[in-house]
This record gives C-alpha cells, structure tokens and sequence, in this order.
C-alpha cells in the first residue's frame, strides 16, 4: 500500500504550476455533501477568481434528468489537507442555469441576512460545538461497542483516555491537524458523553464564514472516515435509551454583547428567541425531538427556558458572561443535523431584525 | 490507515503559528483522568500565560447538572509527545466558578504545604516507583497470560525478556521515550515480578512538581495503551492469590537527609512517620488492604516496620544511604492508585511540620 500512498502523497509543486480544485457542495437531502475536482492552471487565493462550473443535479435529487444541469458558484476557499500544496478546497452554492438559488440552497437566504447593514454593524460572532457519533461500517453500531451488545453506562467517556472508554482518537486527532491545516477556524476537540461521539468546535468565525467553515469541517471529518473504514453520523439521537443525543450548540454574540452592558442586551435577545421557539425549533434539525427530551442534558423541545451555567435549559449563559456584565450566549437547541447557514442566520434574524 | 497517520502527524508548524494545547484533569473517582483540546493563538511556556478554561463537571461526577461549570487552573506544562511541534499537554487543578477548590481537587492543599518557608527550606526530593498492569480489553485479563487459564509461576518475568517472559514491552519502551520528549524526569523502567506488569520512575523531583509529573506519565501512558488496544490498570491487588500488587513506592529526601548527618535526620522521620501510620495508610490508596498483607515484598498494613534493605518493611532504607550516613529513604506503603499530591505532601507535613 507504500507505492499508492506515495502517489496520493506527490507534490506535483516541483514539475508543473497547476492546482487541484475540490469543489464542494451540500446534496438533494441538505445533509449529504458532495464533491468533484479539477485541474487549474495555477494557485488561487480569491473565490471570485474561480470559474463557476456544474455537475448532474438529477444523480443528487436536485433536478430532473432532462434538465439536469445545476451551476456551482465557489464561495470559500481552503487549503487541501489531503493533497496539500497548493491545492484547495472550494465550498460552493447551488443555483440553476438561470441564476436562481435551488431550493436546498440555504447559502443564498443567509447570505442576504448577512450583508444587511443592521447585521453587518453588529459583527454576529459563531462558535459552533458539532457532536457525532462514529460507526462501525456495514453494521451501523457506535465504534468500540461490542456487536449485540452495549459498553458500560456513560459516565467514564467525557474526555476519557483508555482503550475502554476512548474510540476513534485517530480519525478525532486527524480531523483536528487536518482543519488548522486548511485554515479553519477549530477551536478544540473533546470526547463525548456517550461512548464513540466526540465534538469538535469551530469559531468564533463572523457571520456566513461560520457556515462555510462548519461545511469543510464536516467534509474533511468524512473524508477522514472514510480513510479510517469507520460511518461518520449526524443523527440526533443515534442510540435510543439512556444514551446522550447529538447536537450542534450555536454560541451567540453581536457587538453590542461583547462591550458595556452586553448582559441586558443579551437578555432582550433571549427573550425575542423564546417568543419565535416554534419556528426556530422547525428550522434546527430533522428528528430533534428523539434528542430533545428534557434528559440528557438537554431542555425538553416544547419548552423555552435559559438560564446561568444550566446545562438542561434551552439556552445557557455562561458564568463568565454573567460575571463580566458582557459576553456571548449558547443556544443548546440545533441538533447535530442542523444546517449552520439557517442556524447562524436565523438567531441573526431574530436578534438583530426581527422587532417582537 | 498509513494516511490518516500523515494527517495525525502533520507538522502545522509549517502552516501556522497556532498551537494545540490539550488540558488534563483528574476526575470525580479520583482517578480517572480526562482531557480535551484547545487552539491557543501562538506558542506558550509559562502555565501563568495560559487562559483558564472549564468542564461539564456534571459528566465527570464533579457537579450538578443545573450549575455545571467547573473551571481548569493551567498549573504545569509539558511538550505534546502525540501532536509533536510546538503543541503541549498542560495539567490542571478544578475549581468552582467562586474559585473553591472542588472536593476533589488534591493539588491545592498539596500546594499549601509545598509553598510554607519550613518546606521550602527543606528542598523536598521525591522518586516515584510507579507500578501498573496491563490488561487484555473486553476480557480484563492480564497481556500475555491465556484466557481462562494462568503462566507458570512468578520467577522468570521481573527484568525478564522473550515473548514467554516480557508482555507488552512496546507500550513501555514508546511511554519512556514519549516522557522523556515531553521534558517529565522520567528515571527508569523494569519489567516486574508479576507477567504483565511494568514499572517506570519518576524523580527526583522537587515538592509539588512530583505529582504533577506523574500524573502527566500517568496520562501518555494511558493514551499509548490506548493506541495499543490494552487497557491499563493501576489496581494494587489485580489477581488475588500469589501473583505480586502493584504499588507506588515513594522515595523521599530533604535536605538536611541529604547533607552529613542525614542518617539521623531520616530515623527522626521515620519514627514520626510510625506515630502518624494509621493516618497514612488511610491516604494512601482505595483497596490497599488487599496488597498489603504481609507477602510479597509488602509489610502488613496494621503493622509499621523499617529496616536496611528490608522489602518487607513499611520503609526502607538502602544500604547506600546507611554507609554513607546519608542520603534517602523509601516509603513502600502507597499503593499504585495512590494520589501523589496526598502522598508526597502527606510525608512532607509529617516530617517536616508536624510535631508528635
């Protein structure tokens, strides 16, 4: 297997100018993530410079077979840990030939809320805490758990060390070099409560950015899955039982939270989120009521509540936050499935536009 | 899997001046030790520098669920044997938020005794014998030994080799040379009396930083076992019968021990040390009742005994130190779970600062 890993491995650097392109995109059921290459004549650094290109729509569900062309739009870019050198990973948006956004594109929308003055002014800071659970292949049971049975009740897991009570640390400390690599914005890794999840957070990135930096990290973490033989799972609730779900804790702040007298404005922000929970539990992830039932460190998903330091409420400020008079809050409801670009723009929505 | 080991070996120091830092506690049994990771914005060498940082002490039995916050003290750095670079493992101590020791937190009073000017004076040294077993995982039988059955008696295994005599040499050989990397005083290692069993040094070092260099071993032993598919056991009786414990013999000097005339300074101490045995022994591991009988190179736990060279007493004392009327003793009581924040700051206060 040296021989192929040397060729994986060639830094073409020395023998020609061209670069590999990796453009990526988000498939027909908002969770499968998609990608192809191609040659480029030379680097890139700026998305603007990189052609638009296409693929089939109708082999991803996102258009029909006599009309199947949709159009990629590059919109970020990061450096290849895979291929490295000077090639590049490109996140992209969907559009039809025409020039509309496809329904799955959830880019488009946010990007709007994004560029909008009352937005931009408030500099909205991200810090996304994404959990999922690892699989063995073919038979969809957690990594490190026996086959027809289950481990120990949790308990020894968090942040375990050990062969008994950490599963999949190669494929989590990868995933960790890979993204600093690429020029993500990582900021820690850690093992979760229930055996075979971990969680790794990205942020604080500004407004869209954190979209497209949670969107490469999940690419490059199931690319390194599938380098280890091991099934990456964004499902809420993986195992049924007493058995922690997974989510995607969204960390909030704008501007005016960040300086004097934050703390007042963060409580209005919470309250404009408790008067639209319906419709932000809507957009927060397939199957979040498996997740969300008020066990298992989570708040029960009819119910909005906050509070300090409470890691069983709906959303959770910290104790430093509370101390300092100024800060961020986390929003403990998107579950591990959620789309960030809805996320992130949708507390930006509430928060910043909506008037209650 | 050789190109997941590229990604997890991947130098970004080439790529960035971002370092990982990956912060170590001790946990809610007392020892189970836990750890998760951080991106720090550039290279640090003095733990002061070094931001605090918090847990979900609910998950690691170390506080409620509705006021879970517990918070890291950065106390100790070491380099990262595992992410190699500029990145480190740091050690930390647990407090809440009001900045309380949390009960399981045994490094600050240890701190407190280290820091009083009688102490200090004294200029503590501290080697630690650290024994362990390694196990087999899913069956939790020692390496080497068959499956429902037992290998010949105890004899040819202690400093043995050949694969009928040494199990599990290369997880011992990459933890000294991964402590040694990491800048811990690692002084030695041996095979043991019982097969499976190993042991490292570490010392001599002074007051508080003893323990946190043994935890430190403690952890990249863990994570080698880890890698290794073994699961480390640092129980003091593993097999009953006549298979030898593990323990953690202390050797201990001060400086007037160590100046002319210490060999009287040591029996002074020693016999403080029996008048405060029973309390000792309280603090000096869960289950050592069952290592401490009598046999196999221990003194019984209700008795106190010293002698030159004596394996069956409660301490020893070389032949070196008697010749020369100076030099060390070794407390051969605490067992291999033992906390060495309580044990070597225990033996300071009693023989330093307690007076019968």
């Amino acid at each position: 297997m040296s021989l192929l890993s040397d060729l994986i491995n060639l830094n073409l650097s020395e023998s020609t100018e061209k670069i590999i392109a990796e453009y990526i995109w988000v498939g027909g059921s908002g969770m499968d993530v998609r990608s192809k290459a191609r040659t480029l004549p030379g680097p890139v650094d700026d998305p603007a410079k990189l052609p638009k290109w296409n693929y089939d729509g109708s082999s991803t569900d996102q258009a029909p077979g006599d009309d199947s062309e949709v159009i990629l739009y590059p919109q970020a870019i990061f450096k290849d840990p895979f291929r490295r050198g000077n090639n590049i990973l490109v996140i992209c948006d969907v559009y039809t030939p025409a020039g509309e956004p496809l329904p799955t594109n959830k880019r488009y929308d946010a990007a709007k809320i994004f560029s909008h003055p009352d937005v931009v002014a408030e500099v909205p800071w991200y810090g996304i805490e994404q959990e999922y659970t690892l699989l063995q292949k073919d038979v969809n049971w957690p990594l490190g758990w026996p086959l027809g049975g289950f481990p120990g009740p949790q308990g020894p897991y968090y942040c375990g060390v050990g062969a008994d009570k950490a599963y999949g640390r190669d494929i989590v400390d990868a995933h960790y070099k890979a993204c600093v690599y690429a020029g993500i914005n990582i900021s820690g890794i850690n093992g979760e409560v229930m055996p075979g999840q971990w969680e790794f957070q990205v942020g604080p990135s500004v407004g869209i950015s954190a979209g497209d930096e949670v969107w490469a990290a999940r690419y490059i973490l199931e690319r390194i899955t599938e380098l280890a033989g091991a099934v990456v799972s964004f499902d809420p609730k993986p195992i049924p039982g007493d058995w922690n779900g997974a989510g995607a804790h969204t960390n909030y702040s704008t501007k005016s939270m960040r300086e004097e007298g934050g703390y007042e404005v963060i409580k209005k922000a919470i309250e404009k989120l408790g008067l639209r929970h319906k419709e932000h539990i809507a957009a927060y992830g397939k199957g979040n009521e498996r997740r969300l039932t008020g066990r298992h460190e989570t708040a029960d998903i009819n119910t909005f509540s906050w509070g300090v330091a409470n890691r069983g409420s709906s959303v959770r400020v910290g104790r430093d936050t509370e101390k300092n008079g100024k800060g961020y809050f986390e929003d403990r409801r998107p579950a591990s499935n959620m789309d960030p670009y809805v996320v992130t723009s949708m507390i930006a929505e509430t928060t910043i536009l909506r008037k209650p | 899997m050789s190109l997941i080991s590229d990604l997890v070996n991947l130098n970004i120091s080439g790529s960035t001046e971002k370092v990982i830092a990956e912060y170590i506690w001790v946990g809610g049994s007392g020892m189970d030790m836990r750890s998760k990771a951080r991106t720090l914005s550039g290279p640090v060498k003095d733990p002061s520098n070094l931001p605090k940082w918090n847990y979900d002490g609910s998950s690691t039995g170390q506080a409620p669920g509705q006021d879970s916050e517990v918070i890291l003290y950065p106390q100790a750095i070491f380099r990262d044997p595992f992410r190699g670079g500029n990145n480190i493992l740091v050690m930390c101590d647990a407090y809440t938020p009001a900045g309380e020791p949390i009960p399981t937190n045994k490094r600050h009073k240890a701190a407190k005794i280290f820091s009083n000017p009688d102490v200090v004076a004294e200029e503590p040294w501290y080697g630690i014998e650290q024994e362990y077993t390694l196990l087999q995982k899913d069956v939790q039988w020692p390496i080497g030994w068959p499956i429902g059955g037992f290998p010949g008696p105890q004899g040819p295994y202690y400093c043995g080799i050949g694969a009928n005599k040494a199990f599990g040499r290369d997880i011992v050989d990459a933890h000294y040379k991964a402590c040694l990397y990491a800048g811990i005083n690692i002084s030695g290692i041996n095979g043991e009396v019982m097969p499976g069993q190993w042991e490292f040094q570490v010392g001599p070092s002074v007051g508080i930083s003893a323990a946190d260099e043994l935890w430190v071993a403690r952890y990249i032993l863990e994570r080698i076992t880890e890698i290794a598919g073994v699961v480390l056991s640092f129980d003091p009786k593993p097999i009953q019968g006549d298979w030898n414990g593990a323990g953690a013999h202390t050797n201990y000097s001060t400086k007037s021990m160590r100046n002319d005339g210490g060999y009287e300074v040591i029996k002074k101490a020693i016999t403080k040390l029996e008048k405060r045995h029973k309390e000792h022994i309280a603090a000096y591991g869960d289950g050592n009742e069952r290592r401490l009988t009598g046999k196999h190179e221990t003194a019984d736990m209700n008795t106190f005994i010293w002698g030159v060279a004596n394996r069956g007493a409660s301490i020893r004392v070389g032949r070196d130190t008697e010749k020369a009327g100076k030099g060390y003793f070794e407390d051969r009581r605490p067992a291999s779970n033992m906390d060495p924040y309580v044990v070597t700051s225990m033996i300071a206060e009693t023989t330093i600062l307690w007076k019968p």
